[in-house]
């Protein structure tokens, strides 16, 4: 991907690439890592933005069991929601693990995409390794 | 620069009122403080208007015009959203505009109706405040949003569900004499753990309720105060605003409110006050651990402090800082484009004597309010003090 073209990643291709095994972030020259869509560095604003390879791993950095949920999720209460650090960046998913208590600060997770809404709407979904 | 004033406060009752208008909400609490203040119509300058979800709740944008309507007003009228944050948002930009002497009165506060919409309705508007391409989108609600920042929180510091249970139990003895407060009933550390899990470690009464309500200010300049023979004994001496990011992922840490830091650092500035000069507060305790974050971050306590305060009966309006002796969001309510600037209506209440609660706060003279829109990425505080 062409750092010109960093504009016009839509966070629907964020996605498509984690489908095809190729995930990526968008980097600025201090490092701050962001998720699409961005044009500029939302830390520091700088414009030069390049895709690099998301890590592998990530770790869970906070997660909750939710019980009430909306319309979407009400099928799948309770689900497990986190939020993960992958190197520079924060990714926020379902947890794809039917026991809240294996899942703690510090759980290492891979990042999926499921599509299984009726408009096939992606979901970020963690699992751990 | 002129200084403002309080000079009017109206409150309709919060609760459940389906069957009411947002504009008659408004009307109500907005007529009441024109009428506390004895100001005229005419003598209005700005209408400035806080509400959240009125598109999704009533099929109904652009309501500034519309509650300037519904007061008499002809004067200019602007809707501030900021989520739960939008009265406390209107407020900041009503003072300034009394300071910068664009006004001399400006009549400002906040509706909002929700109870009519159901659990379901209501949880996918609260969501609204949240990212939804990030956030919304991974099945996070608003209690679990507020639910990831506890996790970090007892990760980082430690604490219990039970130190939590005591904020709401605290803030809804302190609701039981308040007439404008949604609950007024009081409830056992073991009722919180025993209710229904929301979001982990979240439950049904750690959690504000929804509610319909209405809030009213009207701020003067104290040389229209002077002029106009007008009371306004609370003066506005500090206003600070601070925003963070929409998605708790692009944050640093979850376990701590920055924008709160900014918002009361600018205020504490504008008033020239420091944390330790505070006799109370009203914070934005959507969630017990809300309030927990909002004491640290106005620097009332060290990170990781606050956590048993309610329980060590600290924060009991009889203790050391009395803080939400309104009952606060939990037990007074929160109808979310009010409560910004209902907290005001309530301090200037409890500092000029007014308040069932003022004679537990007899000799204070500074307090703080402290709004959050979102998981806190929209913060405002204000410093109220008895003028001189």
């Amino acid at each position: 991907m062409s750092e010109n073209g960093v504009a016009e990643v839509t966070h629907e291709a964020f996605c498509e690439a984690i489908e095809t095994g190729d995930p990526f972030y968008l980097a600025c020259p201090d490092g701050h890592g962001s998720i699409p869509p961005r044009r500029v560095c939302p830390q520091c604003g700088a414009q030069s933005l390049t895709a690099r390879a998301l890590p592998e791993t990530g770790h869970v950095q906070a997660s909750t069991v939710v019980h009430v949920a909306t319309a979407a999720f009400a099928d799948s209460v309770p689900y497990v929601t986190a939020v993960a650090e992958f190197g520079p960046v924060g990714l926020t998913g379902v947890v794809t693990e039917t026991d809240p208590a294996a899942v703690e600060r510090g759980t290492a997770v891979t990042v999926g995409i499921e599509r299984t809404d009726e408009r096939g709407r992606p979901t970020l979904v963690f699992e751990p390794r | 620069m002129p200084s403002v004033r309080v000079a009017g406060v109206g409150l309709t009752p919060f609760g459940e009122y389906p069957d009411r208008t947002t504009r008659d909400l408004f009307a109500d609490a907005g007529i009441q403080a024109m009428r506390d203040a004895d100001v005229p119509s005419d003598a209005v300058d700005a209408v400035y208007f806080g509400n959240f979800v009125g598109e999704l709740a009533d099929g109904q944008g652009h309501h500034g015009p519309l509650v300037a309507e519904s007061l008499g007003v002809s004067a200019p009228a602007t809707r501030f959203e900021s989520a739960c944050a939008s009265s406390g948002v209107a407020v900041r930009h009503a003072v300034r505009a009394v300071e910068c002497g664009a006004a001399d009165v400006v009549v400002v506060g906040g509706a909002e109706r929700m109870t009519h919409a159901g659990t379901d309705e209501a949880t996918a508007m609260l969501a609204t405040a949240a990212d939804a391409i990030h956030e919304v989108s991974a099945g996070v609600t608003f209690p679990g949003a507020y639910a990831l920042m506890a996790d970090a929180y007892f990760d980082a510091y430690g604490g219990s569900r039970r130190d939590l249970a005591h904020v709401a139990v605290k803030n809804h003895a302190h609701a039981i004499e308040n007439e404008y407060a949604q609950f007024q009933s009081e409830i056992s550390v073991e009722d919180v753990l025993e209710a229904p899990t929301v979001a982990a470690p979240l439950g049904l009464l750690d959690a504000c309720p929804v509610t319909d309500g209405a809030s009213a200010l009207v701020l003067v300049s104290d040389e229209y105060a002077r002029d106009a023979d007008v009371e306004a004994a609370v003066e506005v001496t500090g206003s600070g605003q601070g925003s963070d990011t929409l998605a708790l992922q692009n944050r640093e840490t979850l376990s701590r409110t920055p924008a709160t830091e900014r918002a009361a650092a600018e205020a504490y500035r504008d008033a020239g006050i420091e944390a330790a000069d505070i006799d109370l507060v009203e914070v934005h305790d959507c969630f017990t651990c809300a309030e927990v974050f909002a004491l640290e971050a106005l620097g009332l306590y060290d990170p990781g402090e606050a956590i048993t305060a309610a329980r060590e009966g600290e924060t009991w309006r009889d203790g050391q800082l009395p803080v939400n002796c309104s009952g606060g969001l939990k037990a007074k309510g929160h109808p979310v484009g009010a409560t910004g600037a209902s907290q005001i209506v309530e301090m200037t209440r409890l500092l000029r004597g007014d308040h069932p609660n003022s004679e537990y706060v007899a000799g204070a003279s500074t307090g703080v309010t402290h709004s959050a829109g979102g998981t806190v990425a929209s913060t405002t505080v204000h410093v109220l003090e008895v003028a001189p």
